[in-house]
Parts: C-alpha cells; sequence; structure tokens
C-alpha cells in the first residue's frame, strides 16, 4: 500500500436514542420517563488506506457508512478506538486538516441558496486563503472538468439537482483537498449526469492523486470509480479488498449474457447454464467459473447467438450475498419482509 | 482560522453577508417591523405621562428614550440561537464545521452584515428623533460618545453571546428554540426595551442592574438620554464588559463540550 493517509483502529460511536412506541400513552409516558437505548452505529471496525487511493464503503442503510465518514470528517467525535487523517486527529478539526479534506454530501449542501455558485466559490476562496491566481487556475479547471459554462452566475435556488451537484463538486475542490470523502454523490441524478460526476470525480482522482472514499447506494458508481471496498454491516466490517475478489468469493459463478435471433427451448438453454432470466431483451445465463469456455462453444453451436457477453454477477446481488452471509455467520435471522 | 487569516477574509465574509441579507429583504423587513414594540411603548408611556412626569420621565423624555431604544435595538439585534438550533437538528451545521473558520465567526458576519440594511430604517427615526426631542439630551463629551460606541459593540457582544450559548445548548436537548423564547421575556422585562429601568422599584431594580439584560439596550440608551456623567457611564461600561467576559468564557465552554455530542443528522 502507498503512504498511509487514513488510519482507523477499533473505531466505535455508539448514540443514546431515547425510544418510544407510538400513541397518545407512550407520548405522556414520556414526558415523565424516557428509555434510553444505546445503538452501535460503528462497533469497532479497522482499516488502512493508502495515500490516492479510491476506496467504496459499501453496505446496506444504517450500517455505519455515513458514521465512519463524518468521524473521518471530523464532525463526529469517536465514543471509542484511534482514527488518524494524514497524521491529523480529525476530530480536533485543525485549520491545517479541514485545508487537506473536503466532505461532499449528496443531501445537504454548502452553496448559499440565494446567491450564485460563484460566490460561495469567493466565500471559500476567502476562507481556504486561496490565492487569487491559483484561485483563478482551479475556476478555470473545475470549470472545464464539469461543464460549469454559465451556471456559476445563476442564483443557486434555480438550478437542477445535477447543475448543483457539479457546483457542490467545484465549490469543495477550490482548495483542491488531498482527501475527498464523498457521500452519495450522485443520489437522485439522471443516468446521464451520474456519469458526469464520475467521470469528474476519477478525472480529479487522477490528475492531482487525492485519496477518495466514497458512500453511494449506486453500485455503478462503486465499480467505476473504487479498486477497493470496505464493506460495513450492522457497524462491523464485514469485508475489506478488492472489489473483483469479493465478487468472485461470494458469486464466483459467471453470467452469460445472450441475444438470440429466435425463440429457443428452455431444455436447449438450460443445457448451456442454468437460466437466470430470459425476456425480449435476451438471456441471461449462470455457468461455474471453470465451466465458462465449454458453456459459450456449446451456446454458439446450439443456440441462434447474436450477441454474447460474459459478465460477473451484478455488484447487487453479491452485496446483498454477502449481507446474508454475515448476519447467518452472526446468528441473527434474517428478516422475510 | 488565525486571527490574522480570519481579518483577511472579513471583507469577503461581511461582501457575501450582506448580499443574502440582501437577497432576504423582505424577510429583514418584516423583521424590522416585529422590532416596532418601542414605537408601541412611546405612545402608551407618553398618554401616561400626559398629565404629569413618571418618575423624571416627561412625556418629551418618553419619546427621546424609545426612539433611541428602536435605534439601539437595530444595531444590536442577533438572531444565532435560532440559526444554530435549527441546524444542529438538522444537522446543517457540518456545513459549517467542515471550513477552516469557526461557525462562530460566520454566525457573528452573517447576524453584523444586516446593520447596513438596518441603519436604512434607524437614521430616518434617529434625524425624527432630534427633531422631535432636540439636541439637548444628547451627550456634549466626546469621551461619552467613546463609550456610547463601545456599549453598543458590548450591548450586541452579550445579545450575540446570550443567543449563541442558548442555541448551542440544543446540542444537549435538540432544540433551544423555547429556551431562547425564555430569555426574551426577561429581555422585555429587565432590559429597559418596554420600561425604562429607573421606573422600576429599588428593590427590583437593584437586581436589574446587576442582571445583563439592561447591558443589551438600556445602558446605550441611558447614554444617548439620562445625561450620565464619564464616572458614571464608565463603571457601567466595565459592568457591561464583564458580562462580555463572563459570556464568551460560558459560550466557549459550553461549545467545546457540546461538540462533543454532535450527531450530523440527515444525509
Amino acid at each position: 500500500m502507498a503512504q498511509t493517509m487514513v488510519s482507523v483502529q477499533a473505531l466505535r460511536k455508539h448514540y443514546t436514542v431515547h425510544k418510544r412506541p407510538p400513541g397518545l400513552k407512550a407520548a405522556l409516558g414520556s414526558l415523565f420517563r424516557r428509555v434510553p437505548t444505546v445503538v452501535k452505529a460503528v462497533d469497532g471496525i479497522s482499516f488502512e488506506i493508502g495515500r490516492g487511493e479510491r476506496v467504496g464503503f459499501l453496505g446496506p442503510n444504517g450500517a455505519g457508512k455515513t458514521t465512519t465518514l463524518k468521524v473521518l470528517a471530523g464532525l463526529l467525535h469517536p465514543s471509542s478506538g484511534e482514527v488518524r487523517v494524514d497524521g491529523h486527529v480529525p476530530q480536533r478539526r485543525e485549520d491545517a486538516f479541514l485545508k487537506k479534506v473536503t466532505l461532499v454530501m449528496g443531501q445537504k449542501q454548502q452553496l448559499l441558496w440565494d446567491l450564485p455558485p460563484s460566490e460561495t466559490f469567493a466565500l471559500n476562496r476567502a476562507i481556504y486563503e486561496v490565492p487569487e491566481p491559483e484561485f483563478q487556475r482551479t475556476m478555470a479547471d473545475l470549470t472545464e472538468l464539469l461543464e460549469l459554462g454559465d451556471l456559476v452566475n445563476k442564483p443557486t435556488r434555480t438550478l437542477s439537482l445535477g447543475e448543483r451537484m457539479k457546483c457542490e463538486l467545484a465549490a469543495a475542490l477550490i482548495h483542491r483537498p488531498q482527501v475527498l470523502f464523498l457521500d452519495e454523490p450522485t443520489i437522485g441524478l439522471d443516468v446521464s449526469m451520474q456519469v458526469v460526476i464520475r467521470d469528474f470525480i476519477k478525472e480529479y482522482n487522477e490528475r492531482t492523486g487525492a485519496t477518495l472514499i466514497l458512500t453511494s447506494h449506486y453500485m455503478d458508481d462503486v465499480a467505476a470509480l473504487c479498486p477497493r471496498v470496505v464493506v460495513i454491516d450492522r457497524g462491523l466490517l464485514s469485508y475489506d479488498g478488492a472489489l473483483d475478489e469479493l465478487v468472485r468469493r461470494i458469486r464466483p459463478e459467471k453470467r452469460l449474457v445472450l441475444r438470440l435471433d429466435g425463440p429457443v427451448d428452455r431444455a436447449a438453454l438450460e443445457a448451456v447454464g442454468r437460466v437466470v432470466s430470459t425476456d425480449a431483451a435476451g438471456v441471461v445465463l449462470q455457468v461455474a467459473q471453470d465451466a465458462v469456455n465449454p458453456a459459450v462453444s456449446r451456446a454458439l453451436a446450439t443456440l441462434p447467438v447474436h450477441d454474447l457477453t460474459v459478465e460477473n454477477a451484478p455488484l447487487e446481488e453479491v452485496m446483498s450475498e454477502l449481507f446474508a452471509q454475515s448476519r447467518a455467520a452472526r446468528g441473527e435471522v434474517e428478516d422475510a419482509a | 482560522m488565525s486571527l490574522r487569516s480570519t481579518v483577511r477574509a472579513l471583507p469577503t465574509l461581511f461582501r457575501i453577508g450582506f448580499a443574502e441579507m440582501v437577497a432576504y429583504r423582505a424577510e429583514m423587513l418584516v423583521w424590522v417591523l416585529a422590532t416596532t414594540m418601542p414605537l408601541i411603548m412611546l405612545a402608551l408611556w407618553s398618554a401616561v405621562a400626559h398629565d404629569a412626569p413618571v418618575g423624571r420621565f416627561d412625556q418629551e423624555d418618553f419619546v427621546a428614550y424609545f426612539l433611541a431604544t428602536f435605534i439601539v435595538r437595530q444595531l444590536t439585534g442577533a438572531w444565532v440561537a435560532w440559526q444554530l438550533s435549527f441546524e444542529v437538528r438538522t444537522g446543517t451545521l457540518a456545513m459549517r464545521l467542515l471550513r477552516p473558520l469557526h461557525p462562530m465567526v460566520s454566525y457573528a458576519v452573517e447576524n453584523l452584515s444586516a446593520i447596513p440594511l438596518r441603519l436604512i430604517v434607524a437614521l430616518p427615526v434617529a434625524v425624527l428623533a432630534l427633531i422631535l426631542t432636540g439636541v439637548s439630551r444628547l451627550p456634549r463629551d466626546p469621551v461619552l460618545w467613546v463609550i456610547f460606541l463601545l456599549s453598543l459593540l458590548g450591548g450586541w457582544l452579550i445579545t450575540f453571546l446570550a443567543n449563541a450559548g442558548i442555541g448551542t445548548l440544543a446540542l444537549w436537548t435538540g432544540s433551544s428554540v423555547k429556551l431562547m423564547d425564555v430569555w426574551l421575556a426577561l429581555f422585555m422585562v429587565f432590559s429597559g426595551y418596554l420600561i425604562p429601568v429607573e421606573l422600576f422599584p429599588p428593590l427590583i431594580r437593584g437586581t436589574i442592574e446587576v442582571l445583563p439584560f439592561r447591558y443589551q439596550i438600556g445602558f446605550p440608551v441611558e447614554l444617548l438620554t439620562r445625561g450620565l456623567d464619564r464616572g458614571a457611564a464608565l463603571r457601567l461600561l466595565l459592568g457591561q464588559w464583564i458580562w462580555v467576559g463572563l459570556f464568551t468564557l460560558g459560550v466557549r465552554a459550553l461549545w467545546r463540550r457540546g461538540l462533543q455530542r454532535f450527531a450530523a443528522y440527515g444525509g
């Protein structure tokens, strides 16, 4: 691994919340007696991330990904454990640390709502003490990469979600941070805008060598950006390693995706592999990894194949399987709902 | 951010703060209209003093006092308690914490950026006050004018810091708006905003004089209208700035402890 940029050792973040059932009786009761419950948002995770790495944090809702990200960004104080980002203890929020990092949250914004984004850029230039020539250069780069054009001069409230996210990214990068924490940066965006944002993030990482830590529910984001993933589930680390390896480990089978020129008997398909799905768009078959070559040969020989691709199982399926395995290993009963 | 860096950033912060205030001008106008209580009190107390003075206050004294109160209120307003409470509850305080600028500095700049707009309202009232009551009440000693300016700053600081302290309590309670309402109720009664402090019975007045509320409004207004001498003015200024110091220490301690509880909800 390259020089360590992020080091997390036995991180725990526990919250005390007060639970009460619905209804008037419970509401009145809670006036006099509240029942505290400890929520273990993060419960003892450890990992290290090297300088310039792109790492995806994966996990279901409430897994502890965003909490971990907020601890790394210095917003939350850990309950216990040790966290360092480029040698800094994040919760101390030293200026030198804050000038090295940025956190972009897809569901929160730093842009001033009633003013054009250019005003937020100017504000950040002053706060981060970016010299004017460097600011101009950075803005020129960001304008080109994100195709900002005239957007920066329109009031933020009039921008579309995608336009706003592009400006959010620009505002977050004016001080050229060395570590990018990205929490669902493409949430709610249409597919083409997701691609624009993804490409930009990758380009920024390659140009500047910045370290990138991303959480996203869109597996395409993770697949496109992160060679390494850290999987967190119920506050615990389920997996830390290469994305390819995770897929191989959880779903070693391959998928043959076929487009056929005409209808085919199910029996003929099953002679090639297990049928995962059939519809107008094509057929998906599953075969063991070491049986891919014979299966492809048989498909080409026996089926009216118009087009054939070999793919891994979708990441969503892999993740779902991983979480099920983790919970089974912990002896938890999967909620049928 | 060091003090030097903060000072260097201030012109941009104020420029953008003012641009935001202009964008929210309708809201600002409503806020200004909501602070016209001194003008209502002016009418009320003038009617009371129609036949005979109340204490040392005749009708003209009340006009001078409450017009000065209106002006001082415009120049010492702060609303950071509501901002902070909202931002803690929704987690948006996170965006301020990510920047290398103390959130209290950014709140202070935002609150102070409203003053130019408020001056637009306050200045005509000041001219009206001069026309109605003349210049005879105003201090002639330039030192008293310096003390007045310092008292305005002190009044604003107490208002801001009280707001900031109460807003910070939201880190424990989830919302502290109702607590601010309690503070405001006490402020209305004990600051001289509705009733000049001099008109309280001696026992209550003695208590009011050690509380911080009077230093928010009453003290600067008295400097303009009561004809205080240098000694009395300096004593009151010292009392005011002791409160500024106490509030600063209190808010600093609350902020440090409170941040450890910040949950950065949402997102």
